[in-house]
């Protein structure tokens, strides 16, 4: 069945967009993110334009955030005061972000930004993520203890000032870390259309030593705000959402998200990280293979409104 | 016999009338099926037959053997920039562009037979018949003009707009069912944009232009559609907060449904 997306300006097949939003969804329940990072290039490859895919998935990605956050707020799994430290960082970021987003697409680089975007981002934390866990199931099967972790261990990080002191994660520490982590989500996920939550978890387990219990929680939290309101920002600035293509995709992803979480939970925790590691890893490499490779075409046309 | 000259003289003066009319003055009838196209959720493209018929403009008079007929409908027109893609430090990046200043977004021109067939290059070039004669106006520098025919913007912007069925030539689109009775198939493509499409039909005899029409039609977004659009272009801050509330209730209405603890 076709539906005409008013804001994307392009009939599609609505159970092509709704399988797309229950595979993703499958992935982002298994693994506990938000899928964002590769919603927008499945987006891109079906003709919609890069900037409709970052601006609509951002919607989508707060759906399925906020369904795993209440979730999580249930179990007690949620600080609050650290997802609302983030989020000081993350408003300003995402600000700065939707700006950038605005200039690159008037300057005609925003397709080429987007694209070295993920190939940076993606490849790199695909590669570390692929090497640590390795590295992991290779220590398992040697027979050494799983995890070399060295608890409560102080990084450069512990010595900044402006401590903070946060009750539910059990941690003491600089307020600036923690605005500069909100920060750089909020900005990679209004110009990458991506909610960071692959980012963000590692980020606040290494940097800021937030325990297991409470980091996905908190994760979604402020993914979930940081996305809602990239939304209303990409809508108010650019025009470019597509409520349409959000409402598909949030209905596929958040019934994927259910029966991939019950996935997830069957399978370890080092295989899970090798496996996402190394799909954000192919995804970053076909980013790579995209602009490094002569284009099919190299001419485009973009129209830039009524000539007055 | 002042009788009988009298009829002479009349007789004389209608034999003139009759080859002053015999002489070029036609009349185009036109008409079309549809002047307005909604498009709705499942639209897919369609076609707007245009019916027309050359007539004499007054009774009587006779009509050439042949015509010829060009049919150029113009959508709405704006503004696009074509960029081409250079290697730069081993990616390819948008490197050089060139503005098309009012073009039309929609351009289909029709004829009975080959462009060249119908009438010299110059009368084509002063009438615009055909893409490579139709002015698609750029900035050049300060200046607005039209290039050459095998300017590689020019010819790569038609290239890219006739893969979008967006633009179109045919010369055999006008179907003769008399010599005077025509009929042609405008296609409107699934990304036909929303607008006014004009309609001119010009008919040609014996190499020289003879007579000309126009007609319109207008494509429109039906409904809901349309409701969107015109929200998120005018209510844009409004719109956002409602995307973003759609997804939070999307998200808690999910996580209520699929509860299992």
């Amino acid at each position: 069945m076709q539906v005409y997306l008013p804001i994307a300006d392009l009939p599609v097949n609505i159970f092509v967009v709704l399988a797309m939003g229950l595979a993703v969804g499958f992935i982002s329940g298994m693994f506990g993110i938000g899928g964002g990072f590769l919603m927008t290039p499945l987006l891109i490859f079906l003709g919609v334009s890069p900037a409709v895919a970052v601006a609509s998935v951002a919607s989508h990605v707060a759906a399925s955030s906020m369904s795993g956050a209440v979730t999580y707020w249930r179990r007690n799994a949620v600080d609050l005061a650290l997802a609302l430290m983030l989020l000081a960082g993350g408003i300003l970021g995402t600000a700065v972000g939707v700006w950038l987003f605005t200039v690159l697409r008037s300057l005609d680089q925003l397709d080429l930004t987007i694209g070295l975007s993920y190939v940076v981002l993606l490849t790199v934390v695909g590669g570390l993520m692929v090497t640590e866990s390795v590295r992991a199931i290779l220590r398992e099967q040697q027979g050494k203890p799983a995890s070399p972790r060295r608890g409560g261990a102080h990084t450069w990080v512990h010595g900044l000032p402006l401590k903070m002191r946060f009750k539910r994660s059990k941690i003491y520490v600089s307020a600036i870390p923690i605005w500069g982590i909100g920060f750089i989500i909020g900005f990679v996920g209004a110009i990458m259309g991506i909610g960071g939550g692959f980012l963000l978890v590692p980020m606040l387990i290494y940097f800021l030593r937030v325990p297991t219990a409470t980091v996905i929680g908190t994760s979604m939290v402020l993914t979930l705000i940081t996305m809602a309101s990239a939304t209303v920002m990409h809508a108010a600035t650019n025009h470019l959402v597509d409520v349409v293509l959000a409402l598909i995709l949030m209905v596929g992803g958040v019934i994927g998200a259910q029966f991939g979480a019950r996935a997830g939970q069957n399978m370890r925790g080092e295989r899970l990280r090798l496996l996402l590691g190394l799909l954000v890893l192919a995804v970053g490499l076909r980013f790579a293979f995209e602009i490094i490779v002569q284009p099919a075409d190299i001419y485009t046309i973009r129209l830039i409104g009524d000539g007055a | 016999m002042r009788l009988r000259r009298s009829i002479i003289l009349v007789a004389v003066l209608a034999a003139s009338a009759a080859i002053t009319l015999s002489a070029g003055a036609e009349r185009l009838v036109l008409s079309i099926s549809r002047h307005q196209v909604m498009v709705t959720s499942s639209f897919t493209g369609t076609q707007i037959v245009l019916f027309g018929t050359i007539e004499p403009d007054r009774p009587g008079a006779r009509l050439r053997n042949s015509y010829d007929l060009v049919a150029t409908v113009v959508g709405p027109r704006q503004t696009a920039v074509t960029r081409r893609k250079e290697r730069v430090v081993g990616i390819w990046a948008n490197v050089a562009s060139r503005t098309f200043v009012n073009v039309p977004t929609y351009l289909a021109i029709m004829s009975n037979r080959p462009f060249e067939e119908i009438a010299e290059t110059d009368l084509l070039r002063r009438q615009q018949v055909g893409l490579d004669y139709f002015v698609l106006t750029q900035q050049v520098g300060s200046d607005l003009a039209d290039t050459v025919r095998d300017d590689p913007f020019r010819m790569n912007f038609i290239r890219l707009k006739k893969e979008h069925s967006l633009y179109a030539e045919t010369t055999n689109g006008v179907t003769f069912l008399t010599p005077t009775v025509f009929r042609a198939e405008i296609p409107v493509p699934a990304e036909a944009p929303f607008g006014n499409y004009d309609v001119e039909v010009k008919v040609f005899s014996e190499r020289a232009l003879l007579v000309r029409n126009t007609t319109a039609f207008e494509i429109v977004k039906a409904g809901f559609e349309q409701f969107v659009a015109n929200a998120a272009r005018d209510y844009s801050f409004l719109y956002g907060l409602f995307a973003a509330a759609m997804a939070i209730a999307t998200g808690w209405f999910a996580s209520v449904v699929f509860r299992r603890d």
